[in-house]
């Protein structure tokens, strides 16, 4: 008797000891997911968050009318064809009269941006007055010199192996103990397309084609995912065709993206001649891609109105499209716009298939319509972590953080709706 | 089997002969043949699958939604074939209101309720119209004082008894002649029961009702005819109080004294 009580006590403490050993690998795991999502997001902040200032430089310029072989008085279009570079590179090399040799004066002018140029012809368009005076401006430090300063490239090594050079270096202290050497707002950064120039680079156009591509990826399979799915869950027979249909829609979720970009290079492109690289290619593309979801998305929430709704319609006179319209599509509108949401997030995060139909094109100008070469946002990513230059690494992992915010903006928002018009029975 | 006429005032409704209903090959009715009479109470009464609701929702083709369901025999609606191919369904739905064993509102605003089988149907030149037919609809399902403060909050915030009610409003707005309820009061309490059944008996002077019920005690107290079906089968059909005081057929007699069902 007491050998059973005590096999049953054993037994008892065993079924314990498996319980908790159970619930300790369910905290394991989710530890580890945590602390791979906390090492993902800190890695990318500490690459990325410096991106979002820039080191400038103060020096001072004298506007020479003579120089530039203008008066305040010339129109816009002769004030704006004035040599503005030949202008800052002889204020440059003026002001620091003991630089002699050729090479040293080159090393000076490039620890600015090329942007000084376009900085002065836009002060004196704006400001003709300006003309003849001399004014102490703040100019873009070029990107050797701004990793140097944020401490991305080591500064303590032999020069050959440094971005930037002895003068340089010796340069920068000198005008950083002077006050000279500043810190600014990386506007570029929100306000300009593609640059070689890691200083000059911004993710507008990438903006502005992700922006666009996924108008037109909307456009399409928001309209065809509701009317597909209307017509499969209302009106299709029940048969063995549309079983099929339903199956390889749910695969089609499934395809890896790569193929669907195969499919528009050879279909899209080469068949229906859509202009290559262009948003309006790449959102159909994506179409593809959101259009298992959205459908997938519309055909579940249809199905969760309730039978009695469409009966109560129906009895009362309404015609089966009145009823789809007037009762069960407005029901269904909140969790087919949650899908569509998560759908589209999808598809602002896809590279395969839009590199596959050439949107990494290298693009300066921000398109203004889905019809101009551009490039969207991962792919700016793939392109920019591709450069060799050091300047756009920390770019790289400032435009991953723009799109996480997008990402998590998108997600969120498809929560809110989730949660505001969700209707329970 | 009896059909008795009470010194001929009545009037034949809906007439419905040899009526059979297939479900993919299954035989749901097996050839009913019924008269409705003009502004009464009709209870059609059987145990749970004896074919009571199937006949009620081939009245305003209902079934006809339903995948694989046939139906043969003939349906009349003052002498028109309600299955005739050049007619249709929207206007005979019209004529033929209908409501279902659970409340089942619209999720709108208990003005819309009403207001939809107007819309659609066009019964309403203006808004003004549409405001009278909405008040007149709720006054006659008894229902007005009750919600006139709130015609725009939701018509599903009502409780189950108002709910139902707003149902029988929302289908006398169109102006019926007939009005089908499937066990109107299955799921409701014995206050809005009463309150429905009450109802029921003053539709009776402008419509024409059949009601299936699962009650007997319901049936005895809103029906001037009953119609008793089993497994399909129209048993037995007559005036109310012939039928409960003396069933011609013996199945009859068993149901109602409750023997089985």
């Amino acid at each position: 008797m007491t050998d059973r009580n005590m096999a049953k006590a054993a037994r008892l403490k065993q079924r314990y000891a498996a319980e908790a050993r159970f619930k300790l690998y369910g905290k394991l795991a989710i530890a580890a997911a945590l602390s791979a999502v906390f090492f993902l997001l800190y890695t990318i902040f500490t690459a990325g968050y410096s991106a979002f200032w820039r080191t400038q430089i103060q020096s001072e310029v004298t506007l020479d009318a003579n120089f530039l072989k203008v008066t305040p008085q010339s129109s816009n279009e002769e004030l704006a064809r004035a040599n503005y570079l030949g202008l800052f590179r002889k204020n440059v090399v003026e002001n620091n009269p003991d630089i002699k040799s050729r090479s040293e004066r080159r090393d000076l002018i490039q620890m600015f941006s090329e942007s000084a140029e376009t900085d002065l012809r836009d002060l004196v368009l704006s400001d003709p007055s300006l003309l003849g005076t001399t004014q102490k401006l703040w100019f873009l430090a070029s990107s050797p010199v701004d990793t140097i300063v944020k401490g991305a490239a080591p500064r303590d090594i032999e020069e050959e192996r440094r971005v930037v050079s002895n003068l340089q270096l010796r340069l920068l202290d000198q005008w950083t103990a002077e006050g000279r050497v500043g810190s600014t707002f990386n506007i570029n950064f929100f306000t300009r397309g593609d640059s070689r120039n890691p200083e000059l680079a911004g993710l507008a156009g990438a903006l502005a084609g992700s922006f666009w591509a996924l108008l037109v990826c909307f456009v399409i399979s928001f309209p065809m995912g509701i009317a597909a799915a209307i017509y499969l869950e209302e009106f299709a027979p029940k048969n063995r065709i549309t079983e099929i249909i339903e199956v390889n829609i749910n695969n089609l979720a499934a395809v890896p993206s790569i193929i669907f970009g195969l499919l528009g290079l050879a279909v899209i492109l080469n068949f229906f001649g859509v202009p290559r690289s262009t948003p309006l290619a790449g959102g159909i593309v994506l179409s593809l891609m959101t259009l298992p979801t959205i459908i997938i998305a519309c055909r579940a929430a249809l199905k969760a109105v309730p039978p009695s709704i469409r009966q109560g319609a129906l009895a009362m006179g309404a015609s089966p499209m009145q009823v789809v319209l007037h009762h069960v599509l407005p029901l269904a509108l909140p969790g087919t716009l949650t899908g569509t949401i998560i759908g589209l997030a999808q598809a602002l995060g896809e590279t395969a298939p839009l590199l596959m139909i050439g949107m990494f094109a290298f693009v300066v100008d921000i398109p203004t319509s889905p019809l101009e070469s551009a490039a969207a946002l991962p792919v700016q990513v793939y392109l920019w972590a591709e450069s060799s230059e050091r300047g756009f690494v920390e770019l790289t992992a400032a435009a991953i953080m723009v799109i996480l915010v997008f990402l998590v903006l998108m997600n969120l928002l498809a929560v809110i709706f989730r949660k505001k018009f969700e209707r329970r029975w | 089997m009896s059909q008795k006429k009470n010194n001929g005032s009545l009037v034949t409704k809906i007439n419905s002969s040899d009526v059979r209903v297939f479900y993919d090959q299954t035989e749901a009715l097996h050839g009913v043949n019924l008269e409705i009479y003009e502004n009464s109470v009709t209870a059609l009464i059987g145990p749970s699958g004896c074919g009571k609701s199937t006949f009620l929702r081939c009245i305003n083709r209902m079934n006809d939604v339903i995948e694989g369901c046939r139906i043969t025999g003939k349906i009349t609606l003052d002498n028109e074939d309600i299955y005739d191919k050049g007619l249709d369904v929207v206007q005979l739905r019209e004529k033929v209101g209908m409501v279902f064993q659970k409340p089942n509102p619209f999720p709108k605003s208990i003005y819309d309720n009403i207001a939809y089988g107007p819309q659609i149907h066009g019964l309403a030149q203006n808004r003004q119209e549409m405001d009278e037919i909405v008040e007149n609809s709720l006054k006659k399902a008894g229902l007005f004082e009750e919600v006139k403060d709130r015609l725009n909050s939701p018509g599903t915030g009502l409780s189950g008894g108002q709910q139902q009610r707003l149902c029988i409003a929302r289908a006398i707005a169109v102006n019926p002649e007939v009005i089908l309820m499937d066990e109107p009061c299955s799921a409701l309490d014995p206050i809005a029961t009463a309150k429905i059944e009450e109802l029921i008996h003053e539709l009776r002077q402008n419509y024409t009702i059949v009601i299936v019920t699962h009650s007997m005690q319901q049936a005895a107290r809103v029906s001037q005819r009953t119609a008793f079906f089993h497994m399909g089968d129209l048993v037995e059909v007559g005036d109310t109080d012939d039928i409960f005081v003396r069933p011609e057929d013996k199945r009859t007699q068993d149901y109602i004294t409750g023997r089985f069902g």
